[in-house]
Parts: structure tokens; sequence; C-alpha cells
């Protein structure tokens, strides 16, 4: 309990100099948007902000990534509660990014962020912005349903419609316009194989999607996701419910997926984020404590609370 | 003691106390059927016809009847009565024997008492009339007349007479079929072209060389010989038809001849094979399902009744589906979850519980009155001072139990919306559809089971209403059906005839009720049987969409 107490006052002197030592300059985890990773100094208006490695360090260790999500000073409430505070992050275009973080940090608000499911809840206040490859999410003139296009989801739980499993994939589509039976058959071909799908339901495609076990159906949300082509992927641990068969082929889907999508992952299984992350943000009490190179949060982490959450000695 | 405790607590007595109630509710539901059935139909069946001789007034007298049913009374109130009751009698046995021919005698029934009967006998020649008037004949055949003069009975008598009763029920299939539908038709257009001309007349044309009248004249002298051929047509079948007639004698040995052209039907109960009877029965049942009534309704079918009713279910569905469920998703999926909308809903909920007959005050008054007025007064002008729309009909007797219904497809469409998960929902608006497109496309569908189990509810509820359905558009009777082959074929300004109306009409508003009776009970049946229909077809459709959400349950 002390290091939660801890990890949320005012940063002691040696978390920063470690994260100086590791040679990544401390970039700001709350501020003025502006994630400088120039200044020295960084700025800490907010007493509460913990210095968190930036993403144009990681973008320099990486060459040819780019920025494809950058959340700039990003607060939300649902009513009264705060549930994301001063929240700076660049998701890389083509990574996998995992958000790990106990139960009720945030992790999945921020995700809902990206495609704006968070409009939803008629009691959600957002300051601060998201940008996708450079336009705000939150402009007045976005078009929510292009951006849920661009930035697919796969929810917690499998959710396939009760539907066939053909129309299914297809749904995204047919929402759009596409009523040529040939391209349609074509995308959901493609859609199927790419997920890893095709070969089991090949023959039964006109079965109800409910009819599949839980780890093919959500392989089928996954080719429903991407069977509109987008940008970005999220995953709202989409293993949790899953046998751990279904999770590796879950797992080994996202391997393959890598290359073509930018992936950002929710879960709660350290494991997991070690194994397919290239990223890692530690998540807690709605603020972004840490994020880095996952190899680096995980056997070098830069703060006593993200090493507590990950060696399990936390909660 | 302890032991009595301890079979209570296991809650034993309460298992026993629902069980009790559960077979309660099922006896009663198939007492009531059963009940129905037996009186109801029964009625269908060729009873034998008796030959009572019967002590009556100090002389004897015959009786020719179908015994209708047998009662205990009590002595004394028969003593009051005037019956010659001996003074050491406490109980008598007493009959009501339908005797028919109310003709002759003024009534169809008449009460013996068992003790009266000399002698009875089932005497093979015995013959019974259905007519078109006057109830029922009981008598035998004496002669038959073809124009006039005696057909000579060597043979079969029987065959004769069958013979002759097929023709008159060919005639008269042409000629009901002729001024049912021919007639009837030709005037209708004729109507339709007199409010054409004063259409014509009130936008000022009044010159009778103008094109447009003149070419109205030639249509309607066209109608008109139309008109005059079916009437003429008619007119030499109903000479036809009254060609033959019966010569009979009732009970009392009374000579009565009566014309073919009211015959019915004409059977021998008595000498009639098991075969012959199941016949008969099946032809008397189809007849009283597919007929129109007769005798101001005491005698006959109940088809324009059962075609109304029907009609009027599935018209009141038509309106109130749409609307209920349009209003079910607005105030779930639209409106601002307020104390406006629990306000609403309540509101909504309470209106389920408003007596119905208010429904029919409200549809009279708003309805009929004031929409249907300012209908007439707009569209209809020319048929003024007549009401089109400005009075009861099948359309605003639908909307009205479309608005009596309408709380139950709310609250259950609501209900159906509010169960399906939100995953589902976001994984719908994940994809990029919008807010309509995952209501229209993922939704609703998903939500049908429990809008249909809403129009279930609401078609038993209208199948059963009749209080409303009195100010409305229910009439006693209704001379044509409101479907026809005369354009728009659907006529909803027409008054119609239903099943709950026939039967509280029928039941006590008919001059002839012992005779009638045994119609309330199979029209009640039908009823019962339709309502049975209408809600088997709902939930079939229902079982139908569920079985293809079934797995959501488990979500």
């Amino acid at each position: 309990m002390s290091e939660v107490q801890r990890s949320d006052d005012v940063p002691g002197e040696d978390d920063r100099s470690s994260v100086e030592a590791e040679g990544i300059a401390p970039g700001q985890a709350g501020g003025n948007g502006q994630p400088v990773a120039s200044e020295a100094e960084p700025t800490l208006p907010d007493s509460t902000a913990e210095p968190v490695a930036t993403v144009d360090e990681i973008s320099e260790a990486i060459p040819r990534a780019a920025v494809q999500l950058r959340v700039n000073d990003l607060n939300l409430w649902y009513g009264e509660k705060q549930a994301l505070s001063h929240v700076d992050l660049s998701i890389m275009r083509h990574r996998v990014t995992s958000f790990i973080g106990p139960s009720g940090c945030g992790k999945t608000t921020l995700l809902r962020c990206f495609n704006r499911l968070t409009d939803l809840a008629s009691d959600c206040h957002v300051v601060g912005d998201v940008e996708l490859e450079g336009q705000s999410i939150f402009g007045p003139d976005v078009d929510v349903p292009q951006l849920r296009r661009d930035v697919g989801m796969v929810f917690q739980k499998p959710n396939p419609f009760p539907k066939s499993i053909y129309e299914n994939v297809a749904f995204g589509l047919r929402v759009q316009g596409v009523t040529k039976r040939r391209e349609l058959d074509d995308a959901v071909e493609w859609a199927l194989r790419a997920a890893a799908l095709w070969d089991e339901v090949k023959d039964r495609l006109e079965d109800s999607g409910l009819s599949l076990s839980g780890g093919q159906q959500q392989r089928l949300v996954i080719a429903r996701a991407i069977a509109v082509q987008p940008k970005v992927i999220l995953l709202d641990e989409p293993c949790s419910a899953l046998d751990p068969i279904s999770t590796l082929k879950v797992e080994e889907l996202i391997q393959q997926l890598r290359d073509q999508y930018t992936i950002i992952i929710v879960t709660h299984n350290m494991q997991q984020a070690a194994r397919v992350s290239d990223y890692t943000a530690f998540l807690y009490l709605g603020q972004v404590i840490e994020y880095g190179d996952t190899d680096q949060v995980f056997t070098n982490p830069s703060h006593r609370s993200t090493e507590d959450y990950i060696t399990g000695r936390y909660g | 003691m302890n032991e009595f405790r301890r079979w209570f607590s296991k809650g034993a007595p309460w298992i026993w106390l629902q069980a009790a109630a559960v077979s309660l509710a099922l006896v009663m539901v198939f007492g009531l059927i059963l009940l129905l059935a037996t009186r109801g139909l029964s009625h269908f069946w060729p009873t034998p016809v008796e030959e009572w001789t019967v002590q009556q007034e100090g002389s004897p007298q015959v009786l020719v009847g179908q015994l209708h049913r047998s009662e205990r009374v009590d002595a004394e109130r028969l003593r009051e009565a005037g019956a010659d009751v001996p003074e050491e009698q406490r109980v008598v046995l007493r009959h009501l024997l339908k005797i028919g021919n109310r003709d002759l005698t003024g009534r169809d029934f008449t009460w013996v008492l068992d003790q009266d009967i000399i002698g009875r006998q089932r005497p093979e020649s015995l013959l019974v009339i259905d007519r078109t008037q006057w109830g029922r004949f009981f008598g035998r055949l004496v002669g038959i007349r073809e124009a006039g003069t005696l057909v000579p009975l060597a043979g079969n008598p029987w065959i004769e007479l069958d013979n002759r009763l097929a023709r008159v029920g060919d005639l008269r299939a042409r000629i009901d079929e002729l001024e049912g539908s021919a007639l009837t038709s030709v005037n209708y257009r004729l109507e339709r072209l007199r409010l054409e001309e004063v259409g014509l007349r009130r936008d000022g044309i009044s010159n009778e060389d103008d094109p447009a009248l003149v070419a109205l004249e030639a249509k309607r002298a066209t109608l008109q010989a139309e008109f005059d051929g079916y009437a003429r047509e008619l007119e030499g079948m109903f000479a036809d038809i009254a060609r033959d007639s019966l010569l009979l004698t009732a009970a009392n040995g009374e000579e009565v001849e009566i014309n073919m052209s009211v015959v019915l039907d004409a059977w021998r109960p008595n000498a009639m094979s098991r075969k012959e009877r199941l016949a008969h029965y099946g032809n008397q049942l189809w007849g009283f399902i597919s007929g129109p009534p007769r005798e101001a309704n005491t005698a006959g079918g109940v088809f324009p009744a059962l075609f109304g009713t029907v009609l009027m279910v599935l018209l009141m569905s038509i309106f109130v589906t749409p609307l209920g469920v349009v209003a079910a998703v607005y105030l779930h999926e639209y409106a601002a979850q307020g104390w406006l909308t629990g306000f609403v809903r309540i509101s909504v909920n309470n209106l389920a519980g408003v007596p119905s007959i208010v429904y029919g005050v409200f549809g009279l008054g708003f309805f009929i009155y004031f929409v249907g007025g300012g209908i007439d007064q707009l569209f209809f002008g020319d048929a003024l001072p007549a009401p089109t729309f400005g009075t009861g009909g099948l359309f605003w007797a639908s909307l009205t139990l479309a608005l009596l219904t309408l709380p139950v497809v709310i609250v259950s469409t609501e209900e159906g919306l509010s169960r399906i998960p939100r995953s589902l929902r976001e994984g719908s608006l994940a994809l990029g559809a919008t807010r309509w497109e995952t209501l229209w496309r993922t939704v609703l569908p998903m939500a049908s089971p429990g809008i249909m189990t809403g129009i279930i509810l609401a078609v038993a509820r209208a199948a059963g209403e009749v209080a409303p359905l009195m100010l409305v558009g229910v009439v006693k009777l209704a001379p044509t059906l409101p479907v026809d082959g005369d354009f728009p074929f659907l006529h909803l300004d027409r008054k119609f005839m239903h099943l709950g109306f026939h039967i509280y009409d029928v039941g006590f508003q008919s001059p002839n009720v012992e005779a009638a009776r045994p119609l309330v009970y199979a029209t009640a049946l039908l009823l019962v049987l339709i309502t049975l229909v209408l809600n088997l077809l709902a939930i079939g459709i229902r079982n139908r969409l569920s079985e293809r959400y079934r797995s959501l349950e488990a979500q």
C-alpha cells in the first residue's frame, strides 16, 4: 500500500535520475500537451504527474517507425469522476502496443477514446486531444463512423452478431454500402484468411456465428474488424474469455497482423503483454506511469509501482 | 409436531398449493372449452324426431319434435303456475320439446310434464325441414306439387324430394351469387356514378350537353341496362325456384303447403344411417362456419362475423406494430432517460389498465366524429349528409383497438430492446455503423421476438374485445363483407360483424333465445378457437425468430 501511496505523490528524485540513467530522457505524463523530448528538465505542472519515457526517443531507436496515434494531455471524466488525467502517448505505426495496469486504471477507457466509443456514455466528458495521423479525432466535424472504420475494435467477450459467419464478416462492408456479391465474397474470404479462420469455417459460412467456439468467435470478430481495412486495431483483453489454446491462436494472429496494422492491446496477462507487444504502457489511477519498449518495461522498469505490478507484488 | 414442522419447512405445502393452483386453472380452462364444445357442437347433430302422445287438458294430443332438454322442478312451483300436478308429488320431471312449426303454433318450444306422456314413438317418416323463415318444420310428407299439379309419388318419394332439393339448392346458389356480387357490384358502381355527377355539378357543370355529363349518362345507361338484365334474370330464377311446393301434415293433422323456395334442407333423422348422420352433421357445421346468419341471427351461420373478426385483428396488428415499435424505440434508444421519459413510460403502462369502453368512447368522439367527420368534409363531401368515414367502420374499429393494445406492444418491445447485450451494439458501432444502422441492422432484428410477444398479447386482447367495438363500427348484421371485387377491394369504411358482438346479440338481444342458445355456445367456441389460431400463428413466428437468436440468452 505504501508503494501505491508513493507513486501517487510527487515523484522522488531517484525516480527521475533512474530514467535518465537509462538513456531515455524523461518526457511528461502530465503537461501542456507538447511532448518535448529535448527539454532537459520536464515541466511538472501537475503534482500527481510522473515522468515517462517519451515516444520520440523510441521512434529514434526504431527507425522508420512513425507515430500513428498521438494522445495530447487527455483528460476524461465520467460525471464527477476523473477516469483519465493528463495522458500523453504516441502509438507507433505497425507496432503492437500493450496497455497494462490494475483493474479500473483506465486502460479500457483510454482504448475506447481512440474510436470514440466513450461517446456512448452520456456523462462522459473529454478535455485534450487524440490525433490519428495528425488529424484530431475529437474535432467538431469528425466523421465518427469513418473514424471507427479506421480504428477497429475487438472486445473482451466475443460478440459476433446472431447472423451467419459470412454476414458477420460482411457486416462492416454492407454498412458502407457494398452490395456486390463478388466483392463481398472476396473480402470475406480475405478477412477470414487473414484472421486464420478460413480453413475452419469455409464449408459452413452460412452457419450462425454463434455456433463457433469461443476462440473461433474471437477470431471471427477480428476478421470482422479487419474486413473494413482499418489502420488501427484495438484489442480489449481479447483473450480473457478464452482457453490457453485459443489464446495462443489469437496471439499468433496478432503476430501475423502486426505488419499491416497498428495494434493496441489491453491485457491483464503480463506474459501476454511481454510476448506480443513492442511497447508497453503501464497505467495506474488514470495516469500513464510508464511507457516504453516492452523489454525495457518488463526487465528494467523505471518506476517502483510498475515493477511492483509486473512482479505481482501489487494488489 | 416436529415431524410436521420439518414437513412444513421443506416447502412441501407450498409445492402442493402451487400444484393445486395450476390444476385448478387447467380444470377451469378445459372445463370452459368442454362446456362450449358439448353445448355448441351437439346442435348440429341430426337429433331424432319423436312423436309424443300427451294428455293435455283432459284429452290426448299429438306432439312432434326434438327433445331439447329435461329438468326436474319443484312441483309447488308448477302447481302455482296452474299445472295439474298431484298433491303428494314434490318433484316433477319435465321436458322441453322443440316442436317447431312457429307459423302454425306461434312458438318453437313447449314444456311437457313427464307424467303426462302416454306414448313416445320415432316413426321413420317424420321429416325435418330447415326453412329460410319461421324456423324448422316437423311433419310428414303427403305430396309434391309441381307448377300447380300433383306429382305422382309412386316409387320412392324421398328420391323425388332429394332431386327437387338439389335443384332448389343450385338455383339458390345462383340467386345468391347474382344478388350477392353482381347486383351489389352494379349498385355500388351506380352509386359512385351518382357521386361523380354530384361532384361535376358542384364544379359548375350544369349544361346537360356537357361532354362529361353525357359520358356519365352513357355509362349510367350501360350500368342500368346491366342492372335490368340481372333483375330480369333474377325474376326468372325466383319464378323457377318457387315452381314446386311440398304438401305436408303437421303433428295435429293440419295440412300445410310449403313452397320449395323457402326450403333449405329436409331430412328424416329417424331413418338416417350413422354415416348419413355424420355427413349431415358435417354439412350443418360447415354451413354454420361458412354461411350468413338468418332470421335475425337466430339461425344460419356466422361467416361474416368470423371474417370481420379476423380482418379487424389483422388490420389492428398492422396499425399497432409500427406505432408501438417506433414509440418503444424512441423511448428506449433515443430519448434522454430523465424524469420526463419515466413519466411517459408510467403513463403508457397505465394506459393498459384503462377500461376498454373508454377507448370506445374516445374512438367514437375523436376518430369518428372529429377525424372521420373532417375526412368526409374534405374528400367525401358529395356523399354528405350520408357519412362515409364519419360513422363507425372497420378502419376506426381497428384503429381504436390498435390504441387499446398499444401499451402492451410498447412495453414488450422495450423489454426486448433492453435484453440485447450492450456488447452487440458496441460491436456494430465499432464497425462504423451509425446509430440508425446499428438499430436497423442489429438491434431491431434481435428485438423481434420481443416485438412478436407484444403482438401476441395485442392479438389476444383485441380478438376478444367487444365493448369498444359496439361504439366504433360493429353491427348486428352487415349486408356486405368489407372485402369484395369492387375497387378499392378493401372497404375500410364499411361496418362489419364481429364474433364477440354476435355472441352478445344472439344470446341477449335475440327474439328467440331458446332456439339460438346452442348457437351462442358454438359461436363462443369458434371465437375461442379463432383467438387460439391467431395466437398460435404469432407464437409460431416468434419461436422461429427466437430460434435464430437463441444463443443470445447465454450472453
